[in-house]
């Protein structure tokens, strides 16, 4: 085959200069690479990182292309109004939706990509180390997460603060300890508060409409609920999807199957999945309990979330999408199986809690992995504890 | 008194070209090798010159730390060559075999009454003590130290490797004098595993049986220990492979030293894959073309596949193996190999890879390994095939930052180097688990002791 054996003598020819990392990740893209092994276990299982990384952009497919459509469908919507008897080819998967989606999605995807492969080139050529591929994740999950209309200048900024700050000077894939993607998204936040918060950023055109006789609302309807109005999509729109928000977060049915499809492979963790729904209908049922034991009045600025029915949080903001794919990140969460249980635990706890009493920004699923990312090795150290202090019993008792 | 030993988490490699049950004379060696690399940490002191004429037994060298622990020829000839690597450090020993067949006659032992020191004696000076070898560190046993236990394995489960019930059949009176020789060496048990009560191991004398099932780690000494009588700071034990217990029971009871065994020549590589008699040391060639090759680019190992070594058909049979696979190498590229959907390779995921859809099926692994080495990132699948009482990242993360403190107290005292060969095999990084290991255990062993 020409093609390979061009590579292989452009790989040997290459070997050892300062451009080889960039060189091989192109080349190992292409080609799984000739390398055996020398020592050890002679034969390997089929999976590598590269394999584990593609799992879960597929899973994140579906997301992304629902993305595009609803991008549209909430443009176009807010401009028309929605839809009296809604049906899902005619108002929904329509090719003037995607369009809208794809020239405002797509560019978001390009940036992310290129942006932070281009910082992961330079800092691999620099260092000397191959590319690793934790970026192919991250790049995904980056324009998913982040609200439509997010100037492409200030998702640049942002992807670099976030490569460099968040992942690089630790040392790159599996040495960070915040999820690169939602430092990402938090330097966007507080770095452009007005931008990425309010009523205005969720639709496209929402914000240079604002003001003129054009003007349209984007609400999402954790917003809703922050101001006590009530929610005004139904259930199945809300599960389904097609509400407004960031741009991969709104389809719970979707991601749903994305999550259900990482634990049939065996990527993603179902512990922290698992647990993460249960923190977040706990504290879901922690307030609802206060709503329906008259502790707070209905004039409370509280009031709209805590009397929001507690399973309803799993379905609406980025919980079930942060839960998902962002969570279950397994060099920032939680390495042991016990401590899986008690981080993702608290992850959905906290990201309600957050949601509920900052009313300001009422989205707080990405704070809440923020700062459990911290305390995972936390979390891990005590749970390792336990089987030190096990070992050093037994070893007391065999002495004494 | 038998405890039963279940394992749950493991992972059996099914691969094809086991070896049938049909045992074949290999032809004569003319050169018989020792390799030092086989006795990890021992400084050798040469006892004979270049192109001295030794006889079968006679000791070669000894280790420079315990004096009396002598390592003999395997056949009577002529010491033809030292082999030395960097810094003259002695890497082989060739010896050409003569005629003679001379061999050197050791008193025998009354079992019956034969006190430790006598016991402990015989071992090292006739070549035999380095089949004992020692937990921590994995090395051969130091004899100045009684261990708290024995455990041997009787029960096979690595990839291949030598259907221990076939290869010792018969060698009942041999098994039994070995055992209770080395029951004079601990004050507690000797611990023999059995898959079966068919095993020739089964039904021992002076000895702590415990059946064991379940997938692969279940038959390796490690796991069997750490369900058994883990290791502590500050104890040793000893393990011996069930096949060299022939060889010390043979020279307990005839006086000489016989290094011949039962090897299984196995891989998808080798036409024939059968069983061979043969002596340690011995050409690999003097069987491996008995059987065949059935392709140009093939690798030979010393060993099974998870925790053998490379070597080559010019190799020797290893002083611990009793199972040499060849298999195909594996380098070459394969276009898109990292998101196509894989049918053909073993996987512990279902990432589009589909050994979960047959887990009978056997298959044809090669050396590559899919992948390139990176960080680690993902985790909690080393547990899934790892029966120990051990946190097997964490533990490898102490070895690698080269942490004594934690490396002690997350157990590798208990370990040995294969306990992390199945780890290794489904690491999606292609980390070298059990490199890092070994190296952990070195530096444990020159800090500590």
């Amino acid at each position: 085959m020409g093609l390979k054996n061009t590579l292989h003598n452009l790989k040997e020819k290459y070997k050892g200069k300062k451009m080889a990392p960039a060189f091989n990740a192109i080349h190992t893209f292409l080609y799984l690479p000739n390398e055996t092994t020398h020592s050890g276990s002679h034969v390997r299982a089929a999976d590598d990182l590269k394999r584990t990384m593609n799992t879960v952009i597929m899973a994140l497919i579906p997301v992304l292309i629902f993305g595009m459509f609803n991008a549209g469908y909430q443009h176009y919507s807010a401009i028309n109004g929605f839809p009296a008897d809604f049906s899902l080819l005619n108002d929904f998967l329509t090719w003037d939706n995607f369009l809208v989606g794809l020239t405002t999605v797509l560019p978001l995807v390009i940036v992310s990509y290129v942006i932070g492969l281009a910082v992961e080139f330079i800092f691999a050529v620099i260092k000397g180390h191959e590319v690793e591929e934790g970026y192919l994740v991250t790049g995904m999950l980056v324009p998913l997460i982040v609200p439509i209309d997010t100037p492409l200048w200030m998702l640049a900024i942002a992807v670099i603060f976030g490569v460099v700050i968040g992942k690089e000077v630790f040392g790159g894939t599996g040495m960070n300890i915040l999820n690169p993607a939602l430092t990402i998204r938090a330097f966007l936040f507080f770095a452009y508060p007005t931008w990425m918060s309010g009523d205005k950023v969720w639709v496209h055109e929402a914000v240079e409409r604002a003001g003129t006789a054009d003007a349209i609302s984007g609400e999402t309807i954790l917003g809703q609920l922050a101001q006590n109005t009530d929610a005004s999509y139904s259930i199945s729109d809300m599960f389904f999807g097609f509400i407004p928000g960031s741009v991969g977060e709104t389809s719970t049915f979707l991601i749903l199957l994305g999550g259900l499809f990482l634990i049939f492979t065996k990527i993603a963790s179902w512990r922290i999945m698992l647990s993460a729904v249960i923190g977040a209908l706990t504290m879901g049922l922690i307030f609802n309990g206060v709503v329906s034991a008259d502790w707070i009045s209905e004039g409370s600025k509280f009031y709209g979330l805590m009397s929001f029915e507690f399973w309803q949080h799993l379905l609406v903001g980025g919980l079930a999408f942060g839960i998902v794919y962002m969570a279950t990140d397994p060099v920032t969460g939680s390495q042991t199986n016990k401590g899986k249980w008690y981080y993702g635990f608290f992850i959905g706890f906290i990201s309600v809690l957050i949601r509920v009493f900052n009313p300001a920004y009422p989205e707080g699923v990405f704070l809440a992995i923020l700062l459990m990312n911290v305390f995972a090795p936390t979390i891990d150290h005590y749970v390792v504890q336990s089987n030190v202090k096990k070992r050093l019993k037994r070893s007391n008792k065999a002495t004494a | 008194m038998s405890k039963d030993i279940r394992i749950k988490k493991g992972l059996n490699i099914n691969l094809v070209g086991a070896a049938e049950q049909t045992t074949s004379k290999a032809v004569l060696s003319n050169v018989y090798a020792i390799n030092l690399n086989d006795f990890h940490g021992i400084m050798p002191k040469m006892l004979v010159k270049e192109g001295a004429t030794v006889k079968a037994g006679e000791p070669i060298f000894y280790n420079k730390d315990v004096e009396e622990m002598k390592f003999v020829s395997p056949v009577s000839g002529e010491l033809v060559e030292i082999v030395r690597g960097a810094r003259r450090r002695i890497l082989t020993l060739k010896i050409r075999a003569n005629k003679s067949g001379e061999v050197v006659e050791h008193s025998t032992l009354n079992l019956a009454s034969a006190s430790a020191e006598d016991v402990k004696s015989q071992l090292l000076m006739s070549g035999c003590w380095p089949f004992i070898k020692q937990r921590p560190y994995d090395v051969v046993a130091n004899p100045n130290v009684a261990p708290k236990a024995i455990f041997v394995s009787g029960y096979t489960t690595a990839p291949l490797a030598a259907n221990l019930d076939y290869v010792l059949q018969g060698k009942e009176k041999e098994l039994q004098a070995a055992i209770t020789a080395l029951a004079t060496l601990t004050s507690g048990q000797i611990h023999v595993s059995v898959g079966s009560s068919n095993s020739p191991l089964s039904g021992l004398s002076g000895v702590t049986e415990h059946k064991v099932a379940g997938p692969h780690p279940a038959g390796l000494v490690g796991t069997q220990i750490n369900k058994i009588d883990p290791v502590n700071k500050g104890e040793v034990v000893w393990t011996v492979n069930a096949q060299d217990l022939v060889i010390i029971g043979e020279l307990l009871l005839t006086g000489k030293f016989n290094p011949q065994r039962t090897i299984a020549l196995a891989g998808s590589a080798v036409k024939s894959p059968k069983y061979y008699t043969t002596t340690i040391g011995s050409e690999i060639s003097t069987f491996l073309y008995g059987s065949g090759v059935s392709i140009e680019n093939f690798r030979v190992i010393n060993g099974d596949v998870l925790t053998g070594s490379k070597t080559s058909p010019e190799g020797y049979l290893g002083f611990y193996n009793n199972t040499v696979t060849v298999i195909p190498e594996g380098d070459d590229y394969e276009f898109f190999g990292w998101n196509k959907p894989i049918f053909n390779k073993i996987s512990s995921t279902r990432a589009m890879t589909f050994s979960w859809l047959n887990p009978k099926k056997k298959y044809d692994l090669n050396t590559n390994t899919n992948g390139e080495h990176r960080a680690f990132v993902v985790t909690g699948a080393y547990e899934k095939v790892f029966p120990l009482d051990i946190y097997p990242m964490q533990l490898l993360k102490a070895c690698m930052i080269k942490d004594l403190d934690e490396m002690e107290q997350l157990g590798l005292y208990e370990v040995a180097p294969e306990d992390f060969a199945l780890t290794e095999f489904i690491c999606i990084s292609k980390q070298p688990h059990q490199q890092i290991i070994r190296e952990g255990l070195d530096l444990l062993q020159k800090e500590i002791g």
